[in-house]
């Protein structure tokens, strides 16, 4: 899905793990375009082999149409991940969208009702917020995306690598499903879809109230209304829409469903009700929500019935089935209204009407005149851009990905998110491969010894700030130890070596050498109070262990040659030692 | 007195044996588990205030001696809950306290023992020195590895860090700044229980009083971006504080050189937060948005902003088209394809899509998943809108939108918010539509909402008008249980909006320039519903009468008598005006009223030197003349029926006390004395009534009546005496009764001064006698001081007094249809009352069921069936469960509300400080033991009902 939207498939290698997002198909194609390009991801070889897993945001054909052809046809038996309502519905879908193209376009060489089966079975759910092991190293967990019922986001993490793939979401909450909702796991990548990248919704009120009202006013003028819609999302939320509106305004007009794959999915609408919204969940003890009262299953037979009535039809874009039939019987009385309700693809008759047609040329060469009215509400359940920075806001990611959208768009969406969060943004074309730079850590054993011993040294221990630390890192089978010296020796059976820096130091001094080395000896005394300063009575100086002895110099016995030594592990004091002797002694009155 | 010096010897035989018992529980213990399970038993048993100290040092002990943590920390919170105990002052154990800090290795036994130390602190609000140690004690933990013991020592110097300060006192103030500071160092803590303590540290100081620095404000505002909720929504709270402090310092905008108001900005970064990750936090920043009234109107107004765009071209919204279309003057068509299309071009660069200011803050919050979001922002958005007019304006549009939310708590809520501030706004008519709308909503208290909010809004056009009545009627006719609600609503907006009402006046009667139109049904709801609306518009509009027909004049006598308040009175041509109303122009206090209540009181209470015939009529007289005037005035009615029970108590007390029979031997007399007993309990009735039905009363009051009950008590003893023989009964009774005396002086300690002469006031100086004498003595006594004592003059409240009144709407006992039901079966009959200066109705009002065998059923609505339409008033609507043995024929049941009271929780027990958990265990005195009753508030109203026999 780079850069268009639908055939959402995206593969991502994370730290060695293979995973592929989404199985998704095209609506504008019939050929093979309708399908990703499998052989894209291994010219040779099983997919099996080279996928870790595969993951199904939710049960949008364009998100998951694909998912039999890619499991049965081409080939692969490892997992597939998706949230129990997804792996409820998606199967309905799938059959339909089987039986359409094969039964009524007559295809060959397609998925059959088996393979969805087959396909069903290597399927695993998963719960919201539920960590999934799908091996040792790769893990993943759903977050709540509103979109549809079961819409999901996932994020994948191997170690401390870590995608967020939002698949589509939304960010207002509707009639029947609540927002999308992240926590800060800040990971390194994003990968977030875009329809709606440079538009800012209106409030969903006034598009509600918009609604209601055309639909109101139609049905009391005695017109008829078609909504076409696709058979699950947007078609359920606005169901509920009309039937509280019925409800509350006592209204007698009948509103029809298009019978088929709706009251099966239905049916999952009102099981799963925990991924719905504030509403529906706390009312449903008394009555769920989507047992409608005043909607009830359509008939062919009952669109010639006169008098007022609304009409959900499938599909959604007019361009064929029972909502393009019932469309040409109403179209041209002028009191009737149609409302598209969504996003409509170029070359339906639906975005012809749209864009202002008002003769069209139907199969057969027949004219038909509109006359009906034609509305257009906005009821998608994309993120608007306001949405997609929020999310953005709410996760911190590290790179952002955009995806599922179209180009022009991007851009402009790409630009502000760089330059309000300050992050890197890409948004490749189909088949292009984005490599993100990550800074991986690497985590590294310590013995428990050298870290009380370590952490003991210096102040409190702060988790926030990091710590500087002495120790050997041991790289040895694969592992990574953090040890003390000695025994990083003592493993590897190596001789410890010592290292020493010696220093010489002239100095003006007409005395004799001892008398200088008392000097020395006190001056040092002096200043460095908190060290043991000593006097040894061979006539040399220690610091700590640096070591300290002057002799004359040969030739000028004015210049007394002082030889400082230490050892590495003392570079710091030893170094400090010879500036401070550099600068000289301190005239002393003798 | 006598009986207190009783007690508390008994206390102090059983003091050494407990403490003494605790030592020898915890020497035996043999294992920690022991040990603490002995504690736990101790724990559960209170100490007296002289044996804590004792308790304290023997745990101390073996809290030295003890190794295991578990029981360490038993005894801590054990120091604590004692130091709790009331009147003992724990500051003999502190230093212990603070000394087993010193050794303690377990971090779960510090923190219990800095709470310990906390208890400590709080008990000692008056020890600067003692306060200022536990603070530098706290100060050292504050480097514990523990979360739980910084977090500890943090709420410690919170509550006790000092607040005052000296500027005389250089070092005190220093010391203070140094709490600041101290605290301010662990909002980065890397615990963020501990960064939340220490948020919540510093908002316990600025409670207490300490100016919060302002260069805190900078530190908060990093904290908003915290990853752990909790401390976001402590930030929050923080940030609003300083805002509140410094609403106007200058603050600096980073990445530019500009600088704002420092409340601009804190609202900026609060609004930001409506659209936080967590809806605690959503929450917390929508509440709170509302009380930041100072922000500048500017950003006030962003907060409602949100740019449109579609594929980069501007868009209007919803709100900015119906708005062009209203004032372009085209009635709402709403029908032309694409006018919501895109215009302009937007400037790539210019669109910011995360503002940093209040863009669109209160749209996201009305639009939020949760529903407690929505709620708090409209609340907010109400409180802003309340302080500043254009903002309310601009708000209307949201407010409307919200009346279509799913929830209908938000609906309500909203609703109520546009009442609110219904004075600064006016509807336009797509608004009023769109209000309307609502009024077929099937929830009764939405509908009723709305009814109030319609009584108050303003109207622009003739249309809106006609649209608001016809919206109204269809609202009657789907629902007839508003009818009241309804009428009311159209009352006001008539007379709110007589010019708009004048042009419709024909179309509403359906009058006709030629042609006579049938008689409207007097009876119709709807029709008196417009005739409402007409006659209150007519009040201030003298030329509408000429449009009314002939039987509109009628209409409006008879409705002028039937539904007086709701229809006005009228200067109708040739008619005298119905009714002389009292003018009110006069201003309350030079009311002629007030003086008339205050002089006939002053009357009153001059009667000493009258005789006693005199007396009594004077009463009889006074009390005839209140209760008229409560009649009249009504906002003098509850003080006036107040004063006249008091004084109707006083008439019978002294009608009782003028009887013959006390001069006459008892056993003759015996059916004189029921004039005197029952006038005894006529009183203590009417004392109840006085003592809770009123609202508005203050203490001085309840002193007086608290003194007539025990006038009349005192009655009743004599009563009793004087027809009872044998002497012992007598003995239990007059026993009970000086206990009430007592009880009574110590209630009312404070008073007693006030109350030269009076009744108590004599017996008290008579109580060493009373105590030790013979109950016949005692009787005797009591006769005489009863007629010798003065009357006490009742002072008024300050403020208005109410009488708690209930009205039953429903049922309306006129239907003549049994309800039938099988017996044995329940039936549920609704209950729908107004109640009105009823203070808590949820736990004092009853419906009681009268059965016509004399059965009673007494029913406690539940708390959810009160709902509070405005200050003082209350509506019940419930249910009642009736159920009975088959009848024969149909009968009436009687409802009616009963006012429940309790004279333990009276207003004279509050008085005494609430007995803590030492001593409330151990009885309290007998004669606390309140005295339970109810009292019938509200006429009684019949149904009939028709139980059946069940059918085999």
């Amino acid at each position: 899905a780079g850069q268009d939207v639908g055939r959402s498939c995206i593969l991502v290698s994370l730290a060695g793990k293979n995973v592929m997002l989404d199985c998704g198909m095209h609506m504008g194609y019939n050929d093979d375009r309708r399908f990703p390009d499998f052989s894209y991801i291994t010219q040779n070889g099983r997919l099996t082999d080279f996928l870790d897993c595969v993951i199904i945001s939710h049960f949008h054909l364009d998100h998951c149409g694909a998912l039999p052809y890619f499991s049965e046809m081409v080939g692969y038996d490892g997992p597939i991940y998706m949230t129990h309502p997804t792996k409820a519905i998606c199967p309905i879908l799938l059959e339909d969208y089987r039986k359409i193209t094969v039964d009524k376009k007559g295809e060959t060489n397609f998925f059959t009702s088996q393979m969805i089966k087959d396909c069903m079975k290597k399927v695993v759910a998963v719960h919201l917020h539920q960590t999934v092991q799908v091996d040792e190293e790769l893990e993943i967990k759903a977050y709540y995306a509103g979109h549809v019922l079961g819409a999901a986001m996932f994020q994948i993490k191997v170690g401390c690598e870590s995608v967020v793939y939002t698949g589509d979401y939304n960010m207002t909450p509707d009639r029947h499903l609540g927002a999308a909702w992240i926590d800060k796991c800040r990971p390194d990548l994003l990968i977030s879809e875009s329809t709606y990248a440079t538009t800012i919704r209106d409030s969903k009120r006034c598009r509600e109230r918009d609604f209601l009202k055309k639909v109101h006013e139609t049905v009391e003028r005695g017109g008829k209304v078609l909504i076409p819609v696709f058979a699950l999302g947007r078609a359920q939320e606005l169901c509920i829409l009309l039937e509280t509106f019925w409800e509350r305004m006592n209204l007698k007009a009948p509103i029809y469903f298009s019978t088929g794959l709706t009251e099966k999915a239905n049916h999952y609408y009102k099981l799963f009700i925990t991924w719905t919204n504030q509403k529906i969940r706390k009312t449903f003890v008394q009555r769920n929500m989507f047992e409608f009262k005043h909607i009830k299953a359509f008939d062919r037979a009952f669109a010639d019935n006169p008098g007022p009535m609304v009409v959900f039809a499938t599909p959604g874009m007019l361009h064929a089935g029972q909502s393009l039939q019932i469309f040409r019987k109403w179209a041209g009385n002028e009191k009737n209204m149609v409302i598209m309700p969504g996003y409509c693809v170029q070359g339906t008759v639906g975005h012809k009407i749209l864009s202002g047609q008002r003769k069209l040329e139907m199969e057969g060469r027949q004219i038909l005149e509109v006359k009906m009215q034609v509305e257009y509400m906005s009821f998608s359940a994309h993120a608007d851009a306001k949405g997609i920075m929020q999310l953005i806001r709410q996760a911190e990611p590290r790179n952002v990905l955009l995806v599922h959208g179209e180009a022009k768009k991007m851009e402009f969406l790409k630009q502000k998110i760089e330059q309000e969060f300050h992050v890197s943004c890409y948004m490749p074309a189909n088949g292009e491969t984005t490599t993100i730079l990550t800074n991986p850590c690497i985590p590294v054993d310590i013995s428990l010894g050298l870290l009380k011993r370590e952490t003991a040294i210096g102040p409190l221990p702060d988790a926030k700030k990091p710590k500087l630390m002495h120790g050997t890192l041991l790289m040895k089978d694969n592992s990574f130890r953090l040890v003390s010296p000695e025994q990083a020796l003592k493993e590897l059976g190596l001789a410890e070596h010592q290292l020493r820096f010696t220093c010489r130091v002239h100095v003006q001094d007409p005395r004799k050498e001892h008398e200088t080395v008392l000097r020395v000896y006190n001056h040092l005394k002096g200043i460095l109070k908190d060290y043991s300063v000593q006097h040894l009575p061979d006539g040399s100086i220690t610091v700590e262990s640096i070591l300290i002895q002057a002799t004359a110099h040969s030739e000028d016995q004015g210049t007394k040659v002082l030889l400082v030594s230490w050892t590495y592990q003392d570079e710091e004091l030893g170094s400090y030692l010879t500036s401070l002797l550099k600068k000289g002694l301190p005239q002393s009155t003798p | 007195q006598q009986h207190e010096d009783l007690s508390t010897k008994k206390l102090r035989l059983t003091k050494p044996s407990k403490s003494a018992a605790l030592h020898v529980d915890l020497c035996k213990a043999t294992s920690p588990a022991d040990a603490l399970q002995y504690l736990l038993q101790f724990a559960r048993k209170p100490v007296e205030v002289e044996s804590v100290e004792g308790v304290v040092r023997i745990l101390l002990e073996h809290y030295y001696k003890e190794n295991d943590a578990s029981v360490r920390l038993k005894i801590a919170s054990l120091l604590g809950l004692l130091s709790k105990t009331a009147g003992f002052s724990p500051d003999c154990i502190m230093d212990d306290a603070i000394n087993t800090l010193q050794n303690e290795k377990s971090h779960q036994v510090l923190a219990q023992l800095l709470d310990t130390l906390l208890v400590i602190g709080t008990k000692l609000p008056e020890n600067p020195s003692v306060r200022m140690r536990l603070v530098e004690v706290a100060c050292k933990h504050l480097t514990d590895s523990s979360h739980g013991v910084r977090n500890k020592c943090l709420q410690l110097i919170g509550c006790l860090g000092p607040v005052e300060k000296g500027a005389t006192k250089e070092a005190e103030s220093q010391a203070a700044k140094d709490v600041q500071k101290i605290i301010g160092d662990h909002f980065n803590d890397q615990d963020p229980r501990v960064r939340t303590a220490a948020i919540k540290a510093m908002l316990q100081l600025h409670e207490r009083g300490l100016k919060l620095q302002q260069a805190i404000y900078s530190q908060a505002c990093k904290l908003l971006a915290d990853d752990y909720e909790q401390v976001r929504s402590a930030a929050v709270q923080l940030i609003w504080v300083l805002s509140q402090l410094y609403p106007e310092s200058i603050v600096p905008i980073p990445s530019s050189n500009e600088e704002i108001r420092l409340v601009d900005d804190a609202f900026g970064k609060i609004c930001h937060m409506v659209s936080d990750g967590s809806w605690v936090v959503r929450v917390q920043a929508a509440k709170l948005l509302g009380s930041m009234q100072q922000v500048s109107s500017h950003f006030l107004e962003q907060t409602l902003d949100k740019k449109l765009m579609s594929d980069l071209r501007r868009k209007r919204t919803a709100h900015e088209r119906a708005k062009e279309l209203y004032s372009s003057g085209e009635f709402s068509s709403g029908r032309k394809w694409g006018d919501d299309a895109p215009k302009e071009e937007i400037d790539t660069g210019a669109v910011n899509l995360i503002e940093s200011g209040a863009c669109g803050a209160f749209v996201h919050g009305l639009e939020d998943e949760m529903y407690e979001v929505r709620i708090a922002a409209v609340e907010a958005l109400c409180m802003l809108a309340q302080s500043s007019p254009s903002f309310a304006e601009k708000c209307l549009d949201f407010l409307v939108d919200m009346f279509n939310d799913e929830i209908e708590e938000v609906r309500l809520q909203s609703i109520h918010t546009m009442r609110k501030i219904s004075n600064n706004i006016t509807l336009r008519e797509d608004q009023l539509d769109t209000v309307l709308a609502v009024l077929e909503d099937s929830s009764r208290d939405i509908r009723e909402a709305l009814h109030e909010l319609l009584c108050c809004t303003n109207v622009s056009t003739k249309e809106g008008i006609h649209l608001a009545l016809v919206e109204l009627l269809k609202n009657l006719t789907k629902y007839p249980t508003d009818r009241e609600s309804i009428w009311k609503c159209l009352k006001f907006l008539g007379s709110r909006h007589p010019t708009l009402v004048l042009p419709l006046v024909p179309e509403l009667l359906s009058t006709h320039p030629f042609f006579d139109t049938p008689e409207p049904d007097m009876d119709d709801p709807a029709y008196i519903a417009v005739l409402v609306l007409i006659f209150n518009a007519a009040k201030s509009c003298p030329t509408m009468p000429a449009l009314f027909s002939d039987h509109t004049f009628r209409h409006y006598a008879y409705l002028r008598d039937s539904l007086s308040h709701l229809v006005p009175p009228l200067r109708l041509p040739g008619r005298k005006l119905v009714s002389s109303a009292v003018s009110p122009s006069i201003t309350p206090h030079e009311d002629p009223s007030q003086q008339f209540l205050h002089q006939s009181l002053e009357r009153v209470y001059n009667f000493q030197h009258l005789d006693p015939q005199g007396i009594q009529e004077l009463l009889e007289f006074t009390i005839r003349d209140l209760q008229r005037l409560g009649e009249l005035q009504s906002e003098l009615a509850g003080m006036a029926d107040f004063t006249a029970t008091y004084l109707q108590c006083q008439l019978l007390l002294i009608k009782a006390l003028q009887e013959k029979l006390w001069n006459v031997a008892a056993p003759l007399y015996l059916k004189q004395n029921a004039l005197a007993s029952a006038a005894a309990k006529q009183i203590l009735e009417e004392t109840y009534k006085m003592e809770f039905m009123y609202s508005g009363v203050e203490s001085r009051q309840v002193v007086i009546i608290h003194h007539m009950r025990l006038q009349a008590k005192a009655l009743q003893l004599i009563v009793t005496a004087r027809t009872t023989r044998g002497v012992e009964p007598l003995f239990g009774m007059c026993e009970k009764f000086l206990q009430e005396v007592d009880s009574f002086q110590r209630c009312f300690i404070s008073e007693l001064p006030h109350m030269q002469g009076s009744f108590v006031d004599k017996l008290l100086d008579l109580m060493p006698r009373l105590v030790t004498s013979k109950p016949s003595e005692v009787v005797k006594i009591l006769q005489t001081t009863l007629r010798q004592s003065t009357f006490l003059h009742l002072p008024l409240p300050e403020q208005q007094l109410h009488r708690a009144t209930a009205n039953i709407i429903e049922p309306t006992g006129e239907s003549d249809n049994p309800l039938r039901f099988t017996s044995g079966l329940v039936v549920a009959l609704d209950v729908d009352a107004t109640l009105e200066h009823v203070q808590d109705p949820q736990g004092t009002v009853k419906v009681q069921v009268l059965y016509p065998d004399g059965q009673a059923q007494l029913i406690h609505p539940k708390p959810a069936d009160f709902r509070n339409p405005g200050p003082g008033r209350h509506r019940l609507i419930t249910q009642v469960y009736l159920s009975h043995t088959a009848w024969t024929e149909p009968c009436q049941i009687e409802v009616r509300l009963l006012l429940a009271y309790n004279s333990n929780k009276s207003k004279a027990s509050t008085r005494i400080p609430k007995s803590t958990w030492s001593e409330s265990l151990e009885a309290l005195p007998p004669s606390e033991n309140g005295i339970e009753g109810t009292i019938p508030f509200s006429k009684p109203v019949k149904v009939y009902i028709m139980p059946k026999p069940a059918r085999r």
